[in-house]
């Protein structure tokens, strides 16, 4: 199936598009990565790329070079639920290192895997802006914070519902 | 209590809606600079207020807004930078997340100080849910007339665009910032130009952070020098402090700068001291890339003077005794903590956020990690700290973006105060992987806490 944006998200692009002066719709690149992103099964294929370059008239390269630099782009597939775990210092101060054991232990998979059933992929990733409230990680749009063992489990088995 | 400017609503219920903020006084500093002030008489307010930049470098805001370049036909930008990704800062965050009016307000006051048309408010991506509360104060405010065409029938049109970044340190440094809203890699640009004459697409424009921004709008509702009163010499008005790590009260709280860092850590009021009856062996007090001090140097200055919650207090004895400011990201470490593996964290943190445009912070950050995981893993030699010692002075100053300083500031300032805890590590492998480095070394240190 060619990848092809809703109607109501090619609207989006252009209303994302007019919010720059004449001719620097190149600025829409980051933005429209995350519509195509969250539209697309949560990771950016080639094609996905290919296909942001066409719709926004850049080369596909300037596409590439941006999606590659950014963290938050996913150029693998991932899992329906993808934990996020902050694992720099303030986090690390609170047993962050604890939790991420955890979480690891419980999914039997490591940071950067995807449990077999497609479920749950699990990422360490650096400071996040949540010191105050550590240990903690992101689940899609939301911060899930003061990580326990306890809340791992109540959050693992609410996505398994 | 110290005076609250910023926060002072932020628990009024409902204070996110329009019109309870409007009720609680806001938007007023819109009215009083578009109905009886020039743009350049509010530059003169936020100059007169001593106001520095609250993103981390300090610099007097008003000297900034002055530098902005106004060539005839050119337009102009305000960008507000609201990348927060400094370990240990999250107020920007707790400003945007709970009274989101009071940046648009102090951002339409600012931009018409500019001449700035279009405004944008870059975030960083993993604020997703507050993209969504900007977006909901900017439709309030357009509706109710602060934004738009002809506001308030001064003639001043004004719109604000909230842009998401994608997860990248870098873009908290303001040319890679343009870049990474132009659509580009977050690479920092060479200065001079400097944004001031060529920022957003080559027109002037000025980067402030969201702090800065909202602290236009008391400047403007009381004057600048009624600002300027508070405070202490050059540290004038509050200062929002995120404080966490081992405290027994983490949260962001707004400071007036006359306090000092012993009060803040063991107040009730803020910190509220450490938890568990531990005690307190070090903190960064103002985010991740500024010197880690131990307690005894943290309390008092070498020279015996009660360190303040200031600029100026903060940095007495400059690198050697001293620490920064900096964004305000205050991290306590408790006496069970590890100052090489804390220190580690932050080498992996600042590896993985290179750019890599330059060589000397693209390969030291990944040389510095590894050589502070083999110590704090029982492989390393006592040449390493040396090594490291060496790595850092060699990045620090060497690269075009101050991310390479910000790498090696904390690794010096952990192998200056705490090599012994490094040698032991060298010198009992075994140990450094089942205990943390004893206390008995802080002794004196710790005499002084409370």
């Amino acid at each position: 199936m060619p990848v092809q944006f809703s109607d109501t998200t090619l609207a989006e692009v252009k209303k994302l598009v007019a919010r720059y002066p004449d001719g620097k719709h190149k600025s829409a690149l980051l933005p429209v990565l995350h519509l195509a992103q969250d539209e697309f099964g949560g990771w950016l294929s080639l094609e996905t790329l290919d296909y942001v370059a066409s719709v926004l008239n850049l080369s596909p390269i300037e596409v590439y070079e941006v999606a590659t630099f950014y963290s938050m782009y996913n150029l693998k597939p991932v899992g329906k639920n993808v934990f996020e775990v902050c694992q720099t210092g303030p986090c690390m101060l609170n047993g962050s290192d604890e939790i991420i054991a955890y979480i690891r232990e419980k999914l039997g998979i490591g940071p950067g895997q995807t449990t077999a059933d497609g479920l749950f992929t699990l990422k360490t990733v650096e400071c996040l802006g949540a010191c105050g409230y550590a240990p903690m990680m992101q689940m899609g749009k939301h911060y899930r914070e003061h990580l326990t063992r306890e809340k791992v489990d109540q959050i693992i088995a609410e996505s398994r519902k | 209590m110290g005076r609250k400017l910023l926060l002072e609503k932020a628990h009024v219920e409902n204070i996110r809606l329009y019109e309870v903020y409007r009720r609680e006084g806001g938007y007023r500093s819109v009215e009083k600079a578009l109905k009886s002030m020039s743009p350049d008489q509010v530059t003169d307010e936020v100059k007169k207020s001593g106001l520095r930049g609250r993103g981390g470098a300090g610099f007097p805001t008003g000297m900034k807004w002055g530098f902005l370049a106004k060539p005839a036909g050119v337009p102009r930008y305000l960008v507000v930078n609201a990348d927060e990704s400094e370990p240990g800062t999250f107020k920007d965050r707790y400003l945007m997340e709970f009274i989101p009016h009071l940046l648009i307000e102090g951002m339409i006051t600012s931009s018409y100080a500019l001449g700035s048309n279009n405004s944008y408010i870059y975030i960083r991506g993993e604020y997703a849910w507050i993209v969504d509360i900007l977006e909901q104060a900017i439709a309030e405010a357009r509706q109710h007339g602060w934004l738009g065409k002809n506001i308030l029938g001064s003639g001043f049109d004004c719109e604000i665009h909230v842009q998401r970044g994608a997860g990248a340190y870098i873009c908290g440094e303001e040319t890679a910032l343009l870049e990474s809203l132009e659509g580009k890699r977050g690479n920092p640009r060479i200065k001079p130009p400097f944004p001031a004459v060529k920022g957003l697409w080559d027109c002037p424009t000025v980067v402030n952070n969201v702090e800065t921004i909202t602290a236009v709008v008391p400047i403007l509702n009381d004057g600048g020098e009624e600002y300027a009163k508070i405070g202490i010499g050059k540290s004038t008005g509050t200062k929002l402090i995120s404080a966490c790590g081992n405290i027994n009260k983490p949260g962001v709280y707004e400071i007036d700068m006359t306090i000092s860092v012993e009060e803040f850590i063991y107040s009730d009021e803020y910190c509220g001291g450490i938890p568990n009856g531990r005690k307190l062996k070090a903190c960064i007090p103002g985010g991740s890339s500024v010197p880690i001090l131990p307690a005894n140097l943290l309390l008092k200055t070498a020279k015996g003077e009660t360190r303040m919650m200031t600029y100026e207090s903060l940095a007495d004895g400059g690198f050697t005794s001293g620490s920064m400011m900096g964004s305000g990201g205050f991290i306590v470490l408790d006496d069970r903590q590890c100052v090489v593996r804390h220190t580690y964290t932050l080498a992996r943190f600042y590896r993985h956020e290179s750019c890599g445009q330059c060589s000397p912070c693209r390969e030291g950050t990944g040389w510095m990690e590894k050589i502070l995981w083999n110590i704090e893993t029982g492989k390393g030699k006592m040449s390493d700290i040396d090594l490291l010692w060496d790595i850092q002075r060699k990045i620090e100053g060497n690269t075009i973006c101050p991310l390479g300083d910000a790498a090696a500031w904390p690794v010096a300032a952990a192998i200056r105060h705490f090599r012994d805890e490094f040698e032991w590590h060298v010198n009992f492998p075994q140990e450094a992987q089942t205990r943390n480095f004893g206390l008995a070394h802080y002794a004196d240190a710790l005499e002084l806490t409370v």
